[in-house]
């Protein structure tokens, strides 16, 4: 059986549970059923990827069912690209899944939740499959909608409606231009096969359009400013183990669209589209991360930092371009990479630290971490993981997040060698941006892990936090041990990419295994070099032996004491910083700028014992320039088209009549 | 390794008696920051009641990825055992991770000094991070490499010359080091007045040996800034590897000098000059960043300058 077929009976199989979910909805071991079967799909469909990944299979495995277009059948194709991705989604899958095992339990409403699940997986996998426009899209369109059943699932609380209601209308545009893409790729022949398309040369300003059209469509799934404002609202309102999915796999699937139309299906590129990749990219990673500051609410922090992540890996993609159009085709090696590189790890971390977060929800029923506090007390092994989620998202060593970003600075750091000046004085500012997010994000999960976990309880809700069950616990500390083996040992992870790169840019990174200690060398030693293990064993050894050296030659004792606090410490827990204060120097540094942020103190006069209240206003600037405008048309429209509702049907049919002569009148002129 | 843990100290000691006798008071001896710290090693930890384990475990965390990055950076002698291991960009992540650490400890007790050092120290980092990643970029293109060691023997070859870049990204260097260092301008490593403490009131919560792992780590800190900045500027006198023990012996004479020297410019600038407040420091450091990026655009568009 070839691994295309094997993959397929795994969709097959999850479609299947989702129906014999709706089947047995009644009966209370539906749960464990459905997320245990779940997780054996996924975790065979992993093994599959990920053996026809590193067996470095030398022909893609392809497979034509007799369902779709009647003259084109379904397509589907396994080959390096999807391979990579489809490791990506089923880990990500089958992670979830173990999660469900435990943190289902808490469903209020499994019913809608349970069916949905696996056909979200189905969905997602058959995206990465699909090898034509119409089985690409249709697959695309059926992952929007059963992530969007999956973002109603708490359809009564509150703002979720709203929520699903935009996630809709922003899925359903980035379909529209996917669908226009298609057409404009497919124009000469009609074929829709991706095969024929490849084959294709299309004219220069086609594959410019096409470009806008993919960045519309693969954008707004993927998140890029200014197409993310559906993001932070849907992500977090679904379950936890959803809304890890969603961010840590299903942005993913997005930039898989984008990778294999743009570097595989599109023909040589220009030089200028990475121009348009790489300053949205930069904009995204910056105005994502700075976002993400300002919020108080956990699960919704976390998806503003998907947008961060996603502009981190369209600058890598963009500078790959930009790489390949030039005709260096290591270079572009190396930046694809950092992208590809970036892409897992994100998958990683995003999912451990949504877990993290769910985990916290169970326990406490609170997202808002104003609420929360000192849960490190509570919920040791929950904060150990989040802690290491939060290390690795902020890209410091010994951890994964540094390998990718460090692989994006060393191709950022090739890039004068580029003829255009345009792109010589973009891709400085762009590295800079970088800088500036990754810093940024560190401060935003100080932020995130030390309001939430650390400090004194600021509700009662967070006194009574229990630490969770041992699947969720059991798949976090998986991820964690993932991420500090794809930071240590990076060099395997990079050559198991080999091959995809080889396929898209036509080279390769040097292999790594054979670099001695494991090192990294992105081209040479004396370039550039970074040892992750070495990294990770010198910090182990020296705070060990500082540990050891001083509580044996030095003193080991301890005393417990109230908190000193220069003399003035105040047993209210309201006394703490806040995460609003906490952001508070941050955002008065960029917030003016960025969200026309006010802050107004209200003072009661002295003798008055009200409180005096400090009221901070920031605008989404996106949300009022772009999205506002479009809503007031909308509306506009609406009220001027309503007059059509109420006319006689001797109107009706006469609009109806005029409708058709100016059709036929327009194909008469264009033939 | 253990070279910059012994010398750290010492360099304190050092500008703390050039401060004092400029400003015409006798000083404690420069032996006196060894002594503090073995006084704390001695003494016992007073812990918050409501600290946790990661309170207790972020000294050791701190000083261990300073340590490491102080030891990757070349000191006498070019061509270290492990440079390979992690180039400057990792350097500046390890500084990232130690910093990362610090914040958290900060938050830990929830006390509201604490919070006010973490969230300012986040908001300088913010800032000061992307600004040092820029000075490394201008470094990298000139000299061909992130590589410490390589750049330092490219900085003593005869082909580098005086370049605008380099300037610009020394004084973009200088200002970074001084805002990650809790100097002045940016903040007073003397003070304990709460309006303008950063970093010790990050710091405020520990006693007894793990105050005394934190002050090492910030004394290596400073180190590594000096020798950061003396092996890019200025590499003469640094042996070569496989010189002989002369050439050993020479390049420690000449790396006590420089940071004798490092130490008494910097003592020189912070008597000179007043602290800032706190909202004028992202000006500063804009400032530094800008001037790093515009070092980089320059290499970006022609290699001579």
């Amino acid at each position: 059986m070839s691994a295309a077929l094997v993959l397929l009976w795994c969709v097959a199989a999850l479609l299947a549970i989702g129906f014999l979910a709706i089947a047995l909805i009644r009966l209370s071991a539906t749960t464990r059923v459905v997320y245990m079967a779940s997780f054996v799909v996924c975790a065979t469909a992993f093994t599959v990827a990920l053996t026809h990944l590193i067996g470095k299979a030398t022909s893609a495995s392809t497979l034509v069912l007799p369902l779709g277009l009647p003259w084109l059948g379904a397509n589907f194709r396994l080959d390096m690209l999807s391979a990579l991705f489809l490791v990506v989604v089923n880990l990500g899958g089958a992670a979830a899944s173990l999660y469900g095992l435990g943190y289902g339990r808490h469903e209020t409403a499994p019913a809608r939740v349970l069916p949905f699940f696996p056909a979200f997986l189905a969905a997602m996998n058959l995206v990465v499959l699909a090898d034509d426009a119409y089985t690409f899209l249709l697959s695309w369109e059926f992952m929007s909608l059963s992530s969007w059943a999956l973002v109603m699932s708490h359809h009564r609380e509150q703002d979720n409606t709203r929520a699903g209601y935009i996630y809709l209308v922003m899925a359903s545009f980035g379909t529209l231009a996917l669908l226009l893409a298609f057409g404009l790729l497919a124009s000469p022949s009609g074929d829709y096969g991706f095969a024929m398309i490849r084959a294709g040369t299309p004219a220069p300003w086609i594959s410019g359009l096409v470009l806008g059209l993919i960045l519309l469509g693969a954008g707004s799934k993927a998140g890029l400013v200014p197409l993310h404002v559906w993001l932070p609202l849907a992500h977090p309102a679904a379950p936890s183990h959803v809304s890890a999915l969603m961010s840590g796999v299903m942005t993913k699937v997005a930039v898989y669209g984008f990778i294999r139309i743009v570097f595989d299906l599109l023909g040589p590129p220009a030089w200028w589209w990475s121009t348009v990749v790489l300053t949205l990219g930069g904009a995204t990673a910056v105005l994502g991360v700075l976002y993400a500051l300002m919020q108080h609410d956990l699960k919704r922090l976390l998806a503003y930092h998907t947008v961060e992540n996603i502009g981190i890996i369209f600058i890598g993609l963009g500078l790959a371009l930009a790489f390949e159009a030039n005709g260096l085709a290591a270079a572009a090696a190396l930046a694809l990479t950092a992208a590809l590189f970036h892409v897992f790890n994100h998958a990683l971390f995003k999912s451990l630290l949504f877990f993290g977060a769910g985990a916290v929800l169970t326990a406490t029923g609170e997202r808002d971490m104003e609420r929360l506090g000192g849960l490190i007390h509570r919920m040791p092994l929950t904060a150990f993981a989040f802690l290491a989620g939060s290390v690795a998202i902020s890209a410091l060593p010994p951890l994964n997040g540094f390998v990718s970003e460090w692989l994006t600075f060393q191709a950022i750091l090739i890039s004068p060698e580029l003829p255009q000046w345009g792109l010589r004085l973009l891709v400085p500012a762009v590295g800079a941006m970088l800088a500036l997010s990754a810093a940024l994000a560190a401060a935003c999960f100080v932020k995130a892990f030390g309001i939430t976990f650390l400090g004194r309880c600021r509700s009662p809700a967070a006194e009574r936090a229990q630490e969770v069950d041992r699947f969720s616990l059991a798949t976090m500390f998986a991820f964690v041990a993932l991420c500090l083996l794809a930071g240590i040992f990076p060099g395997f992870i990079i050559d198991a990419m080999a091959p995809v790169t080889q396929a898209l840019v036509g080279a390769r990174m040097p292999a790594q295994a054979a670099v001695p200690w494991l090192s990294i060398v992105p081209i040479a030693e004396a370039r550039s070099s970074y040892n992750g293990l070495l990294v990770f064993l010198f910090i182990v050894s020296s705070a060990t032996f500082a540990a050891v050296a001083i509580h044996r030659l030095a003193s080991r004792k301890v005393r417990r004491a109230p908190a000193w606090d220069c003399g003035f410490p105040d047993p209210n827990p309201a006394t703490q910083y806040t995460a609003g204060s906490f952001a508070q120097p941050i955002r008065r540094v960029f917030g003016p700028q960025v969200f026309l942020a006010r802050e107004q103190v209200s003072m009661p006069p002295p003798g008055d014992t009200r409180p005096a209240r400090l009221r901070v206003q920031l605008r989404d600037l996106v949300w009022d320039t772009l999205y506002a405008p479009i809503e007031g048309f909308i509306g506009l429209a609406a009220d001027w088209l309503n007059v059509l509702q109420f006319l006689t049907i001797r109107r009706y049919l006469t609009l109806v009549f005029v409708a058709l002569v100016a059709l036929l009148l327009v194909l008469a002129l264009w033939r | 390794m253990l070279l910059v843990l012994m010398l750290a100290p010492l360099l304190t000691g050092f500008i703390r008696k050039v401060k004092a006798r400029m400003l015409r008071r006798r000083g404690a001896p420069v032996t006196q920051p060894y002594r503090d710290l073995l006084r704390l090693l001695r003494k016992e930890v007073v812990l918050a009641e409501n600290a946790s384990w990661l309170f207790r475990a972020a000294p050791y965390l701190i000083f261990a990825a300073t340590w490491v990055a102080a030891a990757l950076v070349p000191t006498f002698a070019t061509g270290l055992l492990f440079s390979w291991s992690a180039d400057l960009i990792a350097i500046v992540a390890l500084l990232g991770s130690a910093r990362f650490f610090l914040a958290l400890a900060g938050l830990d007790v929830g006390t509201s000094f604490g919070g006010i050092g973490s969230s300012r120290e986040v908001m300088i980092a913010s800032l000061a991070e992307p600004a040092m990643i820029m000075v490394v970029f201008t470094i990298a293109l000139i000299a061909g490499s992130t590589q410490l060691s390589s750049v330092a023997s490219f900085m003593m070859s005869s082909e580098v010359g005086l370049r605008v870049s380099l300037g610009l990204a020394l004084i973009a260097l200088v200002m970074v080091a001084l805002a990650e260092n809790a100097r002045i301008p940016v903040d007073n490593p003397a003070t304990h007045l709460e309006l303008t403490m950063v970093h010790e009131a990050m710091v405020l919560e520990y006693s007894g040996r793990h105050l005394a792992v934190i002050e090492a780590a910030s004394s290596l800190k400073l180190l590594l800034y000096i020798s950061l900045i003396a092996s890019v500027f200025a590499p003469w006198g640094l042996a070569q590897a496989g010189q002989g023990p002369a050439a050993y012996a020479f390049g420690i004479a000449i790396y006590a000098g420089k940071l004798a020297a490092g130490g008494f410019l910097l003592a020189l600038f912070e008597t000179a000059i007043a602290k800032m407040r706190v909202f004028r420091v992202p000006e500063f450091l804009g400032a530094a960043l800008m001037l790093a990026l515009l070092a980089t655009l320059l290499m970006f568009v022609t290699r001579s300058l």
